[in-house]
């Protein structure tokens, strides 16, 4: 998220632990919201709206803040994406929609996510219902895996009158929101209200069961018309280093959620921690153990900082926050005494040629171990996929990409007629993110309709206007070749 | 540096600032601090008849997050006793002699209430009067102010009342809540006025309030029409005084103009002299920010001045007045089309909609692969020969110089509307019209 418009003041030694996971970007007052509203040109077919994956009418629901109709605004923002509170959170903007704003180069860009944030948090203080239960279609629909996708297309679902189920294996819906964004960029508060709303269109939640184990999927698939699959990804791999059993090395997504459901002084952590990895998540351990209390945190990342994952905002803000970057280095051993983590034995690392994927790879430097005393070690090097249980879809014929459901990219339907997936476990390719996984969400919930109704979607049904995710040309992945492709000739043209 | 000084039909002033009568001039102590502040003169909070005011008395237009745009006010003239306001009107004279200290006058209309309290102000040593014809609110009710002013008969007549007495220039001020201010200030000089000012507030509501339903501004649960003024009256301001400037009996009578309306810049005051103001006079901006702003006013101005090689005001007052004319003198053959500057067009495509939508339909948007971009978005492109230059695009297209307004020659003869229907009064029929069209390849679709 931009830190443009209001610096941040942030003296982790002048504030308390509560104060110190608030939301690192207070909310907008409405005279900034106003103002930066005012600031938008209001563009024609704007970048910004091509930019973001579920095709948001961005200038539309700024011109709402402007001119004081912020329960619209919230409104344009909902009917093209039902998520909308936590994608105002983090989405990564500077990729998307303010990465295209027009103002981008000259000026600075529209605050789009944090206009949208404060459009959403009216609309939840005054407690709005923008939507109702569409009237019955009189058809079954199960939805595996309460994430943004599996909520997303439960909730467009209902609004078209089917009669939905949401399957979730934790104990509260919301996916990743709920236990995998820090709380500091998301409260947990925020994703359930989202998934709240969800269940007040009509939604069945059945929180707490695991399909395959409670219910079989069979079960599902023959009570259902048809099944909507977003089960996401699951742990952190093992790295296959000795020591990686010992007290103290841990699973860097359980230490995420452990801050989202449990009282923060409840939180284990250590004093020198070697965080693996340098992704977004591995970034969000690390400056969650900062902001613990954590004295020194250290990321061990391989190939420098060219090639880390990370979007470079998140980058920025550990090193705000703190955190040290060993680049260019392994990890080949995890050290211990008396069961417990002591230290990380590493190996100095130099960049070769690029591989196929086109990143240098990083070769070991001969006799260069050395070992970074700590007392933690968080692993945040990737998800598994859902194995077992994707292997397990091979019998319906569904099949993957490198481990990934494979699906039509305009159906988001898989290989079987009634199963349809998305969100995580789909995105073989591209960046895994709340935003993608609720565009999924709701072309499948088309697709689900037009093949069980046998009809196009009426206008109207989605949005009241022109909602672009029913115009099957600006259907995800084609939305901006085809958007090239379009010339806009006049009606004066002799 | 310039010499800003003015010699405005005998009332001289170290430079062409001066505060409107107005809340910001309603006392001595305030007068004073404008003019160690740096104003060159000041016409007092308009003298005369015993008033009582109400609260609230302000209302404003803000616009996208900007205070005051526009300000209205429904305050009277000035309710301080008439010998508290002479006492300070003489103080402030003795302690700046050779700044403009102008005396608003308005009471009601007998011949020996103008007289008698114009021979009064005279004994405090003032540098001239202005007569009060404008105010459009409380006292207009009671047949003062605008009253006057919207008669042009009633205008000649109180001026010439006190032009009898009067020893020194006195300013007859106009309201622009008429039909043809062309016509008073034609009475004003009938009358002998030494000088006109304008233009006085506007008649207007700010607006309603969408809980109460309470008229803005609110006087205890009603309210009415107020006295518009801030930026947002300037063009009507500029255009009121080049119609009075330019016209033909103000010009003979060679009196000066004092013009006011919306001025908040430097910018703004050398617009208005540039139609015809020897001297400015500013309220708005000086309530909004204090008169602190006068600094730059003066310093603007004369850096300008020094820029352009202008020694003093009058080289440059009423040089932009030989340009106003009217729709029958323009010339028909002048054509510009709008050229859209590619390098600095940032895609925002207002141009592309404002004309698609409420113009003539010449700007597409098409792809014309001018970056590497994969997903490049399409670019508005006039088409030139379907442009009527109008202008609109340029208008809205939020960069600077990116969309001009460029002269062609398109062989369309160079001919006024007054002379083409003189020449060819068969025009005035749309067959006649389009065959005069087609014969000169003026083509409008």
């Amino acid at each position: 998220m931009a830190e443009h418009y209001k610096p941040v003041k942030y003296k982790a030694w002048e504030m308390s632990l509560e104060e110190r996971f608030q939301e690192v970007f207070p909310p907008l007052t409405e005279r900034e919201a106003v103002l930066e509203a005012n600031r938008c040109l209001y563009c024609y077919d704007a970048p910004c709206m091509v930019a973001c994956p579920t095709h948001i009418d961005i200038p539309t629901f700024i011109r709402k803040i402007s001119t004081g109709n912020v329960t619209g605004s919230a409104r344009t923002i909902m009917e093209a994406n039902l998520m909308g509170a936590s994608c105002a959170r983090v989405c990564p903007v500077q990729e998307l929609c303010e990465g295209a704003c027009v103002l981008e180069h000259d000026e600075k860009p529209i605050m789009i996510g944090r206009l949208q944030r404060y459009a959403m948090d009216y609309a939840d203080e005054k407690k709005i219902k923008f939507f109702n239960k569409g009237k019955s279609l009189g058809k079954k629909v199960a939805v595996v895996g309460a994430g943004p996708a599996g909520l997303t297309c439960a909730g467009e679902l209902a609004k078209m009158g089917f009669d939905v189920t949401c399957y979730e294996r934790k104990m509260w819906p919301g996916g990743l929101s709920t236990y995998g964004i820090v709380v500091f960029r998301e409260p947990v508060e925020v994703a359930r209200a989202e998934a709240k709303k969800i269940e007040d269109l009509g939604v069945t939640m059945k929180t707490g069961v695991t399909i395959g184990e409670d219910i079989q999927f069979d079960q599902l698939l023959k009570d259902n018309d048809a099944v909507f699959i977003s089960i996401g990804l699951g742990s952190v791999p093992n790295m296959d280093i000795a020591g990686e059993d010992l007290e103290g090395v841990v699973d860097g997504l359980e230490f995420i959620e452990e801050t989202k459901v449990k009282p923060l002084t409840d939180i284990k952590y250590g004093n020198r921690i070697c965080v693996i990895g340098a992704g977004n998540t591995a970034i969000d351990c690390a400056t969650i153990a900062r902001r613990l209390g954590s004295e020194r945190v250290t990321m061990i990342y391989r190939r420098s900082e060219a090639e880390m994952p990370a979007y470079h905002f998140e980058y920025q803000f550990a090193l705000g926050e703190g955190v040290s970057f060993s680049f260019l280095t392994q990890p080949v051993e995890v050290l211990g005494r008396d069961g417990k983590v002591d230290g990380l034995k590493c190996v100095r690392m130099d960049l070769a040629e690029p591989d196929e994927s086109g990143r240098r790879v990083a070769v070991p430097v001969p006799n260069s171990e050395f070992v970074v005393p700590c007392d933690m070690v968080i692993k945040a090097i990737g998800q598994l996929k859902h194995t077992p249980f994707i292997a397990k879809l091979g019998e319906y014929g569904i099949k993957t990409v490198k481990g990934y459901i494979a699906v039509d990219a305009k159906t988001n339907r898989t290989a079987h007629e009634k199963i349809f997936a998305g969100g995580d476990c789909v995105r073989s390719k591209g960046e895994a993110s709340t935003v993608m996984a609720t565009q999924d969400g709701k072309i499948a919930a088309r697709a689900i309709y037009e093949q069980l109704a046998g009809k196009p979607i009426p206008v109207g049904t989605l949005k009241r206007t022109t909602d672009m995710t029913i115009d099957p040309t600006m259907a995800k992945g084609c939305a901006i070749h085809d958007h090239k492709q379009r010339v806009h000739v006049t009606a004066g043209t002799k | 540096m310039a010499d800003l000084s003015i010699n405005f039909n005998g009332i001289k002033s170290p430079n062409p600032f001066w505060l409107a009568s107005a809340p910001p001039s309603n006392s001595g102590y305030q007068v004073q601090k404008a003019f160690e502040a740096g104003w060159g003169g000041a016409v007092w909070k308009t003298v005369g008849a015993p008033v009582m005011n109400v609260c609230n008395r302000y209302g404003t237009i803000d616009y996208k997050g900007r205070k005051i745009i526009g300000l209205n006010n429904v305050e009277l003239i000035s309710d301080r006793p008439l010998e508290v306001n002479l006492k300070e009107m003489a103080e402030t004279k003795r302690n700046f002699p050779n700044h403009a200290v102008i005396a608003s006058v308005m009471v009601e209309s007998q011949k020996e209430a103008w007289q008698e309290i114009i021979k009064r102000i005279e004994q405090t040593g003032v540098d001239g009067f202005e007569l009060n014809f404008g105010c459009p609110h409380g006292m207009s009710e009671r047949g003062m102010g605008s009253a006057m002013g919207q008669v042009p008969e009633y205008t000649c007549m109180v001026t010439e009342w006190v032009m009898e007495v009067a020893t020194k220039p006195v300013i007859v001020k106009l309201t622009p809540n008429v039909t043809d201010i062309v016509h008073p200030a034609r009475a004003a000089v009938k009358a002998k006025a030494s000088a006109i000012s304008l233009i006085n507030t506007i008649n207007s509501i700010m607006g309603v309030d969408l809980d109460t339903f309470e008229i803005k501004p609110n006087v205890g649960g009603k309210g009415g029409h107020g006295g518009y003024a801030g930026p947002a009256v300037k063009p009507i301001a500029l255009h009121l005084l080049s119609s009075v400037a330019s016209d033909q009996e103000v010009r003979k009578s060679g009196i000066p103009i004092s013009g006011m309306g919306g001025i908040e810049t430097w910018q703004d005051a050398v617009e208005f002299m540039l139609l015809g103001s020897t001297s400015v006079q500013v309220c708005t901006a000086v309530m909004h920010f204090g008169f602190r702003i006068v600094e730059d006013l003066i310093d603007g101005l004369s850096n300008w001045m020094d820029e352009r090689g202008f020694k003093q005001c009058t080289d440059f007052i009423g040089k932009s007045l030989p340009r106003i004319s009217s729709f029958g003198d323009f010339d028909l053959g002048f054509q510009s089309v709008a050229r859209i500057d590619h390098s600095k067009c940032i895609q925002c495509n207002l141009c592309f909609i404002a004309c698609n939508d409420t113009a003539h339909q010449c700007i597409d948007l098409k792809d014309m692969k001018l970056t590497n971009e994969v997903a490049e978005r399409l670019w508005p492109i006039v088409r030139e020969e379907d442009c009527v230059g109008c202008a609109l695009c340029s208008s809205v297209c939020p960069v600077d110089d990116c969309i001009g307004m460029v002269e062609i020659d398109t062989g369309r003869p160079h001919i006024t509307w007054n002379q083409l229907i003189k020449e060819k009064p068969e025009v005035l029929a749309w067959d006649k019209m389009v065959e005069y069209r087609e014969k000169n390849h003026i083509h409008i679709h």
